[in-house]
């Protein structure tokens, strides 16, 4: 039996009389990569700001690993190995790259409270954050502010500022949203080529990107989980076809 | 890779942001020339060190932090009695007065913290503006303590060393102010460039942000705002101590409302503008309290605003932008 590195019993969330989530049950093997699908407004976003605490769930629980964190603040969850990438860029506008990855290291390694010594003192943290900026191929530009970042690599820069926090798991919404379709090859790459350890959820809408990376599918609608399986199983499923694309068989 | 024992470069980048440049040493040996060219201001010259220290402390929370404060004179009032009182029921002398009086305003700040934390914008900027109300009405009521709005009397400080006695022409106010100033501003300037330093300015870009790296923000604003406030009391002590008076004034909203324009006015977010716009507005009060004593916020007000509109990062921003575009070319 394989090891699962998150799950949700029961998650449910309403705004209102809005229904956002009912009964969510989610199951990621440990090292698994699985993308979370649906049209808009079925409640992907609001499934990862469940997940990772920066909304609170009706009903339900959510575990990493064995460890139930369904009260957990957001940052006790990060420190746990749960970090989240965000569909419009949530970055750190005045501050390098180089600078933002360090404090994310800074805060992993509980140093960021340290106000008596020169940062250039910790010289672990700010190698391990150059370590993370080459591998997203962000070397040459760590020194630029981000918000004269071109706007692919602040994409990059979100997923750099997630991986400092060494996550166990990683939930990455829409990594490349509104970047050109030639290049979001290259943020996907990048994906690729992180550790097999790593357990992956992201959502995305290019199919192709979908069945490229994806082991495991996951179809949301409405705010529940419509269907789940593998490429194969969700490319043949008519069923899928037809919510994803909102049109409906008349007669 | 290179060898273990050397530099990365990533390292010497961060390393070089903290290294001093020639344009701050000349700033610091020119604090030395009221002695020489100016004794006759040296009183002045004491007030501006000290209310220099105060604009320091804002700039820590609002410059680094992005906490906007419209009560910062809450905790130099507080550190500005403490002194008093502690010189006229334990001693007179000025050390331990500071230290009193930083420990109590420490207090005060760690205690309120808690509430400054939870809050952004403008309830933060009421918030603030009512704690500083609420610490003036405080003073001004327990007359048989502060003296109300006659002052406190019976203030006395023992010489200094147990030598320098604080004299009518401000050397000693000036050389004691100056050199306090000068001790915490070495210990600001390793903070903002500490591992916490950058935590304070990721909060200020970011708050969303920082729970998404594992950060605690709230711990991290408490602890800064803790760390203004103890400064700020030692600013309130050292006014005490060198004028041997502590009036409301010092723990007035004017008092709060003219730190932060002085902090706008140089520039928040890089230490000295805190440092110059104190510099700019207090000689400007001098000079203009001079020729009309009642009008002359008039001409900070149109400083003020044309400042804002045309370097919106304060006098020291405008300059260094200007200096970049020069380098660019």
């Amino acid at each position: 039996m394989t090891e699962i590195a998150l799950s949700t019993r029961r998650l449910d969330k309403n705004f209102g009389s809005l229904v956002v989530a009912r009964n969510i049950e989610l199951n990621l093997p440990k090292g698994a990569r699985y993308a979370l699908i649906g049209p808009n407004g079925a409640g992907k976003t609001t499934l990862i700001n469940l997940i990772t605490g920066m909304i609170r769930p009706n009903a339900g629980q959510i575990f990493l690993g064995d460890e139930d964190v369904t009260v957990l603040e957001p940052q006790e969850r990060v420190r746990r190995g749960l970090a989240r990438t965000f569909q419009i860029n949530t970055l750190f506008p005045g501050l390098n790259a180089l600078e933002a990855v360090t404090l994310a290291v800074c805060e992993r390694h509980n140093i960021a409270g340290e106000f008596w010594r020169n940062i250039a003192a910790h010289r672990e943290a700010i190698d391990e954050a150059h370590e993370i900026l080459l591998k997203l191929r962000l070397g040459d530009s760590c020194y630029q502010i981000t918000r004269e970042l071109p706007y692919g690599r602040q994409r990059l820069l979100e997923i750099a500022l997630a991986l400092a926090t060494r996550p166990k798991v990683l939930l990455l919404d829409e990594p490349a949203a509104g970047v050109p379709q030639e290049e979001s090859g290259e943020v996907f790459e990048a994906v690729a080529s992180l550790s097999d350890d790593l357990t992956l959820l992201f959502i995305e809408h290019d199919m192709h990107v979908v069945f490229r990376f994806a082991s495991h599918i996951i179809v949301l609608v409405g705010g529940a989980i419509f269907t789940e399986g593998s490429p194969a199983e969700i490319a043949a499923d008519p069923g899928v076809r037809e919510v994803y694309l909102g049109k409906r068989k008349h007669g | 890779m290179a060898a273990a024992d050397t530099i990365s470069a990533p390292q010497h980048y961060l390393q070089s942001l903290g290294r001093w440049s020639a344009a701050e040493i000349a700033f610091w040996l020119a604090t030395l020339l009221p002695f020489f060219l100016f004794p006759n201001y040296l009183s002045l010259a004491s007030q501006i060190a000290i209310t220099a220290l105060f604009a320091l402390s804002l700039d820590l929370i609002l410059g680094y932090a992005g906490v906007v404060s419209l009560g910062h004179a809450a905790f130099f009032g507080i550190g500005a009695y403490s002194a008093g009182l502690f010189s006229k029921f334990v001693w007179g002398e000025p050390f331990s007065g500071l230290l009193v009086a930083a420990l109590l305003a420490g207090i005060a700040g760690y205690a309120t913290s808690f509430i400054i934390c939870r809050f952004r914008h403008l309830t933060l900027i009421m918030l603030t503006l009512g704690l500083g109300l609420l610490a003036f009405e405080v003073a001004n009521s327990a007359h048989w303590l502060t003296g109300g709005s006659d002052g406190l009397q019976g203030i006395r400080i023992w010489p200094l060393f147990g030598v320098f006695k604080f004299d009518l022409y401000g050397y000693t106010a000036y050389s004691y102010s100056l050199a306090v100033l000068f001790l915490i501003f070495l210990g600001m300037r390793r903070l903002v460039n500490s591992p916490f330093g950058l935590a304070l300015r990721g909060i200020r870009e970011n708050l969303v942000r920082m729970p998404a790296i594992g950060a605690a923000s709230r711990a991290h604003i408490r602890k800064a705002y803790t760390i203004a406030a103890i400064v700020a009391g030692i600013a309130g002590a050292l006014l005490t101590q060198t004028t041997e008076s502590a009036a409301l004034e010092s723990i007035s909203f004017q008092r709060s409302a003219d730190v932060l324009v002085m902090l706008v006015l140089g520039g928040a977010g890089r230490l000295y503008g805190g440092l110059i716009g104190t510099i700019i507005f207090m000689i400007a009060r001098d000079q203009f309290s001079g020729i009309a004593p009642q009008y002359w916020y008039f001409w900070i007000g149109i400083l003020l605003i044309a400042v804002v509109m045309l370097l919106p990062n304060g006098i020291l921003g405008g300059l260094s932008k200007i200096l970049a575009q020069r380098r660019r070319k």
